[in-house]
């Protein structure tokens, strides 16, 4: 025992001695708009900023967990309505000024207020009341009981921010957490710095240069080149093989929150018709889609939900590959000629390869889906807000979002009464046996309706230099958490 | 014959025979995929190998060339059909405002990067191939009207032209009797630069993916497709690559090779 402990100081001690790096320059795939997580549904701001510069009451670790964040503990009432945080005292913000029980009033209120921009509104819906105790402690009281409460909060749209500073955070974003924003130099880089007052443990990196890299070639180029020590959510699976052979990288693959579906148009004739969309689900081959367009990466859904959630229940058998099928249950909806429909990509190589093969599994059971391509401005603009397509693919990548079903205005347009009132009694059960029991009874719902076609979980890969530790394998949110991350020599 | 005519014609068939055998047969099917099947070299079943989806080569870049030489076709048309009578008009009143107008605006045209413009217009009016073509044929327009004028301003001027003026034949008349036929040569040699201009550009535009769209194939989505792939199957790039070298090369040889044929004043030169 005392040899090990020489031996792990001696081990330190040489480690320390040599020049350790602490810069990391790590790449993402998109830019975000701005660097306000509170009032975006854009999941570049998270995988910038969330517990890099800002934090939540609770958070996500890499696995999915919720542990406590600037909330060190808490007390829940026996009928589940008041909640009572005691805050983590001698925190500050980046810009000096104090964190306390009175900026968790200021951003809980902002985000549920009435005119909040907050792109997730409904995370906040059952708090009534935030009350200020003292200033390191709070109280939570809810219109009814909700067993997501402290999921909701670890969310970035949930994080803290404060009254002095609200005025800039989209362009000067100012939290609580271990790196301070620094230099946004758009089209290229956001740069983190140490925040050396940080309340927790000081984070092993002095500096962190977020990039943004869309372009697949340019990805590989920049990595083979070294140019960036990390590639979070690499965007060309058929690279991988390359990185793993090579000495000087290690390859990470895990799973996203992202359910890649073929979304159809409930309202839409003909995917107005059950029948089609079954037709659909059995036109579809997932093995064909994963390994053509993700070389494959990537596990078979049969709803929408991550296989990975100890809730999961695999419903893919409900839609088996099954051409003849599908072209009886197309006869059976009068479209025994088959008919002529839109499928919009937006650009990611799993929608632009996925349709292209889609497209020819549809053909093959009668349907004619036309493609088109879009960029992702223009696919906001006529898919998810205009509601005009037949078909398009996209991933869900928001933790937990089965609840979207509920909403009969969302894109998809699917308008269940018995879902919404699931979805109701879900939100208000906090017994965790119940709750799974009916979340296997929604995806089933879903599944059985066949309101979309449900394709694969978008795996996750990260590319990273192979001295480097601490990385998120997983996303159990959008974010890259640098706290643990260091250099191992 | 200058080897150029010769080299450039044969470079040119090749490609107008592949495409319009495609009509009527490919070695496979262009959109039938095949994933396990996917990235085959050269060789074997599949003469020029399979890309990503495992369709063959060989069949889409048959029927890529028909897309290429269809756009590219259209547009040279466009050109020449507006271009020319626009430039015999501005000829024939030269000094005018009709011929002020005409050059003015052609100026204008080409104050514009062809590219960037073909690329706005197809990002404006949707992507797809009927707009390729309009993109790339407006562009077409004031080179054969500039062309079409230069040429016409100096034979108005002979004295054949005169004669027939004397004889009362009308401004209209002489530019579509005496003019037109005089300057076809010109027209013919620069069509042929136009059109490999063109197929280049139609590359450009589906290589961003504001050309042809799937699952119709095109060159220039082969090799936007292909760009991740390079490191592994180098031949889904290449093979694109070099069909659209090989044509725009073979356009270009027929081209010069033509002028040399057509040119009179070269002829004087070379006896």
């Amino acid at each position: 025992m005392t040899f090990r402990l020489t031996l792990a100081a001696a081990l330190l001690g040489g480690t320390a001695a040599l020049a350790q790096q602490t810069d990391l320059t790590i790449a993402i795939q998109l830019e975000p708009p701005h660097l306000d997580p509170t009032s975006a549904a854009a999941g570049a701001i998270d995988s910038v900023l969330y517990s890099n510069v800002f934090e939540g009451l609770t958070r996500f670790t890499g696995d999915g967990a919720i542990v406590p964040a600037l909330a060190r503990t808490w007390e829940i009432s026996d009928d589940g309505l008041t909640y009572t945080f005691h805050l983590a005292e001698g925190v500050v913000f980046h810009d000096g000024t104090t964190f306390d029980a009175e900026d968790v009033k200021f951003s809980l209120d902002r985000a549920r207020a009435e005119d909040s921009t907050n792109a997730q509104k409904a995370l906040f819906s059952d708090i009534a009341e935030v009350t200020v105790i003292d200033p390191a402690t709070v109280e939570l009281t809810l219109n009814a009981p909700n067993g997501n409460l402290l999921f909701n909060l670890a969310w970035g749209d949930a994080v803290m921010v404060a009254p002095e500073s609200i005025e800039d955070i989209q362009q000067t974003p100012i939290g609580t957490g271990p790196f301070k924003f620094d230099e946004w130099r758009k089209g290229d880089s956001v740069r983190l710095v140490q925040n050396a007052d940080y309340w927790g443990d000081a984070p092993h990196l002095t500096e962190a240069t977020f990039k943004f890299i869309s372009d697949p070639t340019a990805a590989f180029a920049a990595m083979m080149a070294q140019d960036i020590d990390v590639f979070s959510g690499y965007p060309a699976p058929e690279n991988l093989p390359q990185f793993q052979g090579d000495p000087r990288f290690q390859v990470l693959l895990g799973s996203s929150e992202g359910e890649t579906i073929l979304a159809m148009n409930n309202k839409q004739p003909p995917f107005d018709d059950p029948r089609v969309r079954e037709a659909v689900a059995h036109a579809i081959d997932r093995q064909a889609i994963i390994d053509g367009a993700m070389f494959g990466l990537g596990t078979p859904i049969g709803t929408h939900f991550a296989p990975h959630n100890p809730d999961y229940v695999d419903l893919t058998g409900l839609s088996p590959h099954d051409p003849d099928r599908a072209r009886m249950l197309l006869v059976d909806a009068g479209y025994a000629e088959g008919f002529k429909t839109t499928l919009k990509l937006p650009p990611p190589s799993y929608a632009r390869r996925g349709g292209e093969i889609i497209a020819a599994q549809l053909r093959n059971v009668g349907i004619e889906a036309e493609i088109t391509n879009l960029e992702w401005a223009q696919w906001l603009e006529e898919v998810f807000k205009g509601k005009g397509y037949g078909l398009t693919i996209v991933s869900h990548t928001e933790p937990l979002d089965i609840g979207i079903y509920a909403r009969p205005d969302y894109y998809f347009q699917y308008d269940s009464q018995e879902f919404r009132a699931l979805m109701t009694t879900l939100n208000a059960t906090t017994d965790p046996a119940a709750r799974s029991d009916m979340l296997a009874e929604a995806q089933t719902l879903i599944a059985r309706d066949y309101v979309n076609g449900f394709l694969f979980q978008l795996a996750f890969p990260t590319v990273a230099d192979a001295r480097i530790e601490g990385l998120w394998v997983n996303q159990p949110t959008q974010a890259n958490p640098l706290a643990q991350v260091r250099w191992t020599q | 014959m200058s080897r150029n005519l010769i080299l450039g014609g044969l470079l040119t068939a090749l490609f107008l025979a592949a495409a319009a055998l495609s009509f009527v047969w490919t070695p496979g099917d262009v959109t039938a995929m095949n994933i396990p099947g996917r990235l085959r070299p050269p060789g074997g079943a599949h003469l020029l190998g399979t890309d990503h989806f495992g369709r063959d080569i060989l069949s889409m870049l048959m029927v890529g060339a028909r897309t290429s030489i269809a756009v590219a076709l259209v547009a040279v048309g466009i050109g020449l059909t507006l271009g020319v009578p626009l430039g015999l008009a501005a000829a024939a009143h030269r000094g005018g405002l009709v011929d002020e107008l005409i050059s003015r605006s052609s100026d204008l045209i080409f104050a514009f990067p062809s590219l960037v413009i073909a690329i706005l217009i197809t990002a404006v009016f949707g992507p797809g191939a009927i707009n390729a073509i309009l993109a790339i044929g407006i562009f077409n327009i004031p080179v054969f009207a500039r062309l079409a004028r230069g040429a016409a301003l100096s034979l108005w001027t002979r004295e054949f032209i005169l004669a027939a003026r004397v004889a009362g034949k009308s401004t209209l008349r002489i530019s579509a009797e005496h003019i037109l036929p005089n300057i076809a040569n010109l027209l013919i040699v620069q069509s042929t630069i136009q059109f490999s201009l063109g197929i280049l550009a139609e590359a450009g535009l589906s290589y961003v993916g504001l050309g042809a769209q799937p699952p119709v194939p095109s060159w220039g989505r082969m090799l936007a497709d292909a760009q991740t792939l390079v490191s592994l199957a180098p031949h889904v790039a290449v093979i694109p690559g070099l069909a659209i070298v090989f044509m725009v090369l073979g356009l270009n040889l027929l081209g010069d090779g033509l002028r040399d044929a057509l040119d009179p004043r070269l002829k004087v030169l070379r006896t």
